[in-house]
């Protein structure tokens, strides 16, 4: 089905199902233990146990390894190099190789798999290894190669329109600051974790990850064999966030390792491998430039943004939000990319805009400082419906103004006083704001959907559900499209022998693969009324009956003499090229800081979206304050810690990376607008998964400053950095 | 994490005379910080005697009006216990302020005084560090250090001590009792049971090969305020930045110990002198000749505004 | 060279007797003779024979002295619920309950564990007869990927007993006085459970639904 109109009315309107607070039909497993998880799945009892070991050096050579005391120790039975490995390719999605040798680019770059009976054996053979290097001198520090770090090669790394030297200099009221954002990491509860089992040229696999069709594809690619032989399930997946888009060590390790040993192979990577072996959040530096008059009107935007990643790897689009957020007749952007040789760098939950929001929401709150105009006030004065870089495209929906007005009633915004004026007991008090804006994205996505004799309805689609609610909207969908009840509707994922979705990843799961199940569902209706004999144009699928003129039938009789199937997918045309298609919010925060050893701590935090049809209201308000915790712990303590002279990322457990816990969060308010989008897809819907981080770290900063005239520019905004500027206490 | 042997011991002699006499073996209580780092090969032993059954679990008066705390009494019992609630509020305080409740179930009185640095260099075996590996280097020194000691460390180490509940029982002049190899018993001032790095970092406390710790001694309450006031950057389960542990008495005198910024809980009874003059006065002898990185500096400005926190409490 | 330790090992195989004992006083150790060390130091590993019981039923097992309760309930009594997030007591994820109090099952050896008696989140209740903690999560939508989500449902079980029982926290106002059910008191108990899904404020709405239920 294409989708290359904006939605006329269609069955998802009637909202019986869709758009009802709906707990998630995978609830029961999940809260009993019972749901598996790749390490958990029993279809291979008598798999062997691979154990990881990464390099010790972030750049240079193995220059010798030892394995015979490995291949010796008790229970060992096969073990993985790069040397004996075999020819190995490398995905489309990896920057750094999975299994590296002789040379290294980066720390805990995996190097040796050992397999052995048991986990214990595993382990200790992997310490037996012994590894010669030749280190290099390696790149490691962001701040010292920004100066020569070219533009980035992508497209739109860099932006002009108009003059905005020439505004920028003549504005009245200007501001040109630099943000810094350290390198973060997603720290998903589950660790990446796979088992692998070859059956002649066949490989199964079974493992934690957010694009099914991707991986196979990359595994194919890394292995060199046809893509059609091998098998991914993923059904369940305990978190990603980017994280799990690609292939990493422990899924091409274990099949390696399947096939050396002849025998099934479970990899999980040890929670302190991860941070180094795995993708990470880039960090940045942001310079923010604005030129406004002085009622408050932009006249011109800069906004230059530097990274770092590995050769061959891309930049933090730091920038992406900064083209399309607020008016502004002169603007500029610029995206620079330096050569690092730390872990690699990549998507990481609202990649650009996460990062970029956390500068641009401040710049916006020290403008308004200048200008003396609120900072709600500020971003509706500066309120644009169309592209500002290209006018003639206007957004499909933009409710930004809604949010910032509805919030700050909610919120009792009036009630901000002016920085460092509120005290409450020990605690310094003080509100932010911040605008949040993450684009929507559209994807073709496919299903298939079955219906029997009793009138269940399967719907299987290799899109996954990573704790977004998938499964859920899914039968919702079907169940709205099909006029049966939820528990009519079996909902199969993450298995690459169903139809290739949309996958998880950019907030585009949600409208996207709920979509091409319409899709699906639409052309299963059309063969149910042809098996019944009915006009499917005025057939009513309705209460588990196909309903035609008098005739009500149930809808199990279609497929009386068999199983009826149905398969399609949803196509875009270019209704996204036409329309800019956004998701907004604004995020409201406050703060106490503790007046004597500057200690922060959230005390209340409030979201208000417009992000198309809420499909399921329950699970997108987890999808938001999931979010909006994640970028509290960016904004307040998260930080992989460079060790700028061995080049590696020095906190790397859960100990060391501290990501907030249960006492950092407050109760959560999350509003959503009531708003459609038929630009998007029949569904109506965008994303919200990402909605959520993005921006909420500036409104932490901005309460921060509001409650303490401290202005902190480098995140975290940890007490050390507020206590120098804080009045003395005694 | 290496193959080692397990069995039980049904003394506390019996089970110092065993570690006493085999090379590589360690004594099990909680198992919190033990096999933490035994899965990271840090610590490698090679036979294990399990002290959890040897009846150190008790928390007993002693003539002298104190108390007596067993070995084996777990974080969340001691934590929770009547008297010391009532008595040495700052113990428990303390206590509560570390770690889970998870971790407090398990984690036991001897096993926390005797808990590792969390500095992130001697976690990595493929960093030099002193500490894990003696004559190999600090890799702190100049790397990532935070976290780690402004006083009290060497040109070896700058690793801190990271028990809340040390910080406590510093403060209340404990008393450490063990058992040797030998069966001979001896009692440990607290101030003497923690050493600081020098040129051997490796060596963390004055206990000898085998030496097992029976109980931890408390002498009588001295009444004051007590505050435990831990500073850190997420809200809970992580270790201090900086601690503070007082007790405060109403003319203004008192004792005070610092967390998080050296080798071992710190204590200078010069500071103490001068509580009455105020936080200022006190920390500024507290952390005469500190020698803080650029990164961990700011723990001196936060150790003074904490302390004085505590006191504006005490007086409050 | 790199890599972690050069220990030569020398090794004496230990084995507790007495698997169906559920004695929970020390179980009888039998010394057995030294035996040599595996090639190159690896060491052989030393089995060892341990009973508990797990959600009621008795289990005796024969484990690699290495293992941990974590790994023995995961990879041998195939219990997958018990979830490995870290191995190193810093998530959570694995937290079971132990003679009636929840520990961390990642740093605890299965050895340690004779006579004891453990309770998974497969214990408290099943996908057709949830345990009320459990039916709270899913109506509170208390999880998202639900990883962490067997650790923080046997953790919310064992801290509402906390609270009953007068165990006092970091935010406990009187520590010398009964703790107060609060969303407050439950947050920081609860803080050992880490969430990166961020389902918090969720979760603390299911707890708080069934701590007052229990109330009243």
């Amino acid at each position: 089905m294409k989708f290359d109109k904006p939605a006329g009315t269609n069955p998802i309107d009637q909202l019986k199902v869709v758009g009802k607070p709906t707990p998630r039909i995978d609830g029961p497993l999940k809260t009993s233990g019972t749901a598996p998880y790749a390490y958990e799945q029993r279809d291979t009892p008598n798999a062997a146990y691979g154990y990881i070991l990464g390099s010790a050096i972030a750049k240079g050579r193995i220059t010798g390894m030892a394995l015979g005391d490995a291949k010796a120790a008790p229970g060992v039975l096969a073990i993985v190099t790069a040397e004996n490995a075999g020819k190995l390719g490398k995905g489309n999605f990896n920057t750094a190789k999975l299994l590296g040798g002789p040379d290294i680019e980066h720390y805990h770059q995996a190097i040796a798999l050992v397999v052995a009976e048991s986990f214990e054996q595993a382990r200790a053979a992997a310490s037996l290894i012994r590894v010669d290097y030749a280190r290099d001198k390696g790149s490691f520090d962001l701040a010292a190669a920004k100066a020569s770090a070219p533009l980035a090669k992508e497209n739109g790394a860099e932006t002009k329109v108009g003059d905005f030297a020439g505004a920028f200099a003549a504005a009245p009221v200007q501001l040109d600051a630099t943000y810094t954002t350290p390198d973060h990491a997603h720290a998903m509860m589950e660790p990446h974790a796979s088992i692998a089992a070859w059956n002649g040229d066949q490989l199964d696999l079974w493992t934690s990850n957010q694009m099914i069709a991707w991986s196979v594809a990359d595994m194919a690619k890394t292995l060199g064999m046809p893509k059609e032989k091998i098998r991914m399930r993923s059904p369940f997946v305990g978190g990603g966030f980017g994280g799990k888009l690609f292939i990493r060590a422990d899924v091409l390790l274990a099949a390696l390792g399947a096939k050396a040993a002849n025998r099934a192979v479970k990899v999980a990577l040890p929670r302190p491998f991860i941070f180094n072996n795995t993708t990470h959040r880039p960090a940045t530096i942001q310079r923010i430039r604005l030129g406004a008059t002085r009622d408050g009107k932009l006249t011109a935007i800069g906004h230059e943004s530097w990274s770092g990643d590995l050769p061959n790897g891309g930049p933090e689009g730091a920038t992406a939000q900064t083209k399309l957020l607020y008016a502004g007749a002169n603007r500029m952007t610029g995206l620079h990319l330096a050569v690092l040789d730390l872990p690699e760098g990549n998507a990481m939950r609202a990649p650009g805009e996460a990062p970029g929001l956390m500068a641009l929401e401040v710049a916006m709150d020290e403008l308004a400082e200048k200008l003396g105009i609120d900072p709600v006030d500020l971003r509706v004065i500066n309120d644009t419906q169309v592209d500002p870089e290209n006018p003639s495209r206007p957004y499909s929906q933009r409710q930004l103004n809604a949010c910032l007005k509805i919030g700050a009633d909610k919120f009792g915004w009036a009630k901000r006083a002016r920085p460092g004026k509120v005290r409450d007991g020990r605690w310094l008090v003080g509100m932010g704001v911040a605008a949040a804006f993450r684009n929507n994205l559209v994807m073709k996505s496919a299903a298939r959907v079955r219906l029997n004799a009793q009138g269940v309805v399967t719907v299987e689609t290799d899109m996954t559900d990573i704790g977004t609610g998938t499964y859920t909207i899914v039968a919702q969908t079907a169940a709205e499209m099909l006029g049966v009840p939820l528990d009519k509707v079996v909902v199969k994922l993450g298995d690459s022998s169903f139809p290739v979705s949309a996958g998880s990843g950019g907030q585009w799961g949600a409208n996207s693969a709920t979509a091409g199940v319409y899709a699906a569902c639409a052309k299963l209706r059309e063969a149910v009324a042809q098996k019944l004999g009915v006009n499917s144009a005025d057939a009513v699928f309705a209460g588990g009956k196909v309903k035609s003129g008098k005739r009500a039938v149930p809808l199990g009789e279609a497929a009386k003499n068999g199983e009826i199937v149905a398969e399609d997918a949803m196509e875009y045309g270019d209704l996204t090229k036409k329309y800019q298609q956004s998701t907004f919010g604004a995020h409201f925060v406050e703060v106490g800081v503790d007046a004597a050893t500057a200690e922060i701590r959230i005390r209340r935090m409030l979201a208000v979206c417009a992000a198309g049809r809420i499909l399921n209201p329950v699970s997108a308000r987890s999808q938001v304050i999931g979010a909006m915790t994640m970028g509290a712990g960016a904004a307040l303590m998260e930080e992989l810690a460079v060790d700028k002279r061995f080049g590696f990322f020095v906190n790397h457990d859960l100990a060391g990376y501290e990501v907030p816990v249960h006492a950092d969060m407050p109760h959560q308010e999350v509003i959503f607008l009531d708003e459609t989008d038929p630009m998007s897809s029949p569904m109506k819907a965008k994303g919200v998964g990402e909605l959520g981080i993005c921006g909420v770290g500036a409104a932490v900063a901005n309460a921060i400053y509001n409650a303490t005239g401290v202005r902190v520019r480098d995140y975290p905004v940890t007490l050390d950095k507020l206590l120098e500027g804080m009045p003395e206490y005694a | 994490m290496k193959a080692f042997s397990y069995e039980r011991a049904h003394s506390p002699a019996e089970a110092a005379a065993i570690v006493g006499r085999t090379q590589g073996a360690r004594f099990i209580a909680g198992g919190t910080n033990l096999l933490d780092l035994m899965k990271l090969q840090i610590e490698t032993p090679t036979h294990l005697v399990d002290v959890n059954h040897l009846g150190l679990d008790k928390i007993e008066a002693t003539p002298e009006g104190g108390l007596r705390i067993g070995a084996l009494v777990r974080n969340t019992d001691l934590a929770a216990d009547r008297r010391v609630r009532k008595d040495y509020a700052l113990l428990s305080r303390a206590l509560v302020a570390g770690a889970s409740g998870q971790l407090r179930n398990k984690a036991t009185t001897a096993g926390n005084l005797l808990q590792r640095t969390r500095c992130p260099y001697f976690y990595d075996t493929n960093q030099p560090c002193n500490k894990r590996k003696p004559g190999s280097g600090c890799a702190a020194i100049g790397g990532i250090n935070r976290s780690l000691a402004v006083i009290g460390a060497s040109d070896a180490c700058i690793a801190t001590h990271p028990s809340d509940m040390a910080v406590a029982m510093r403060t209340l002049d404990a008393v450490v009792e063990t058992v040797r190899a030998d069966g001979a018993t001896r009692a440990i001032p607290i101030a003497e049971f923690h050493t600081l790095p020098g040129d051997t970092p490796n060596v963390e406390n004055s206990l000898a090969a085998g030496e097992l710790i029976t109980a931890v001694t408390l002498p009588r309450p001295i009444g004051g305020t007590h505050i435990y006031h831990k500073v850190r950057d997420r809200a809970s389960y992580a270790f201090a930045l900086v601690s503070v542990g007082a007790i405060l008495q109403k003319d203004g005198t008192g004792r005070v110990a610092f967390g998080g910024v050296a080798p071992r809980p710190w204590r200078i009874e010069a500071a103490e002198a001068a509580l009455a003059q105020g936080a200022k006065a006190a920390a500024a002898l507290a952390f005469a000749g500190a020698k803080p990185t650029e990164q961990n500096k700011f723990k001196l400005v936060l150790a003074e505004r904490t302390l004085a926190a505590a006191i504006a409490e005490a007086r409050a | 060279m790199h890599g972690p330790g050069d220990f030569e090992l020398s090794r004496r195989g230990v084995l507790i007797g007495g698997a169906a004992s559920v004695a929970a006083t020390a179980a009888p150790v039998a010394e057995a003779a030294p035996e040599q060390a595996g090639s190159a130091g690896a060491g052989t590993p030393v089995m060892a024979k341990v009973g508990f019981k797990v959600n009621g039923k008795p289990h005796a097992l024969e484990l690699d002295t290495r293992t941990t309760l974590l790994d023995a309930l995961r990879e041998h009594l195939l219990l997958g619920g018990t979830k490995k997030g870290c191995d190193h007591g810093q998530c959570g994820a694995c937290t079971v309950i132990v003679d009636g109090r929840r520990i961390n099952s990642c740093l605890s050896l299965a050895v340690m564990h004779e006579g004891d008696s453990i309770t998974t989140v497969e214990g408290l209740g099943t996908p057709e007869k949830l345990h009320p903690m459990q039916a709270a999560f899913v109506k509170h939508d208390g999880y998202q990927c639900g990883y962490c989500t067997p650790g923080q449902i046997c953790s919310a079980v064992a801290v509402l007993d906390e609270i009953r029982a007068g165990i006092p926290s970091h935010v406990t106002g009187d520590i010398a006085g009964k703790p107060a059910m609060s969303a407050d008191e439950i947050r920081e108990r609860m803080s050992g459970n880490i969430c990166r899904c961020g389902a918090y404020s969720n979760i603390i709405e299911a707890i708080g639904e069934v701590a007052a239920r229990r109330k009243a």
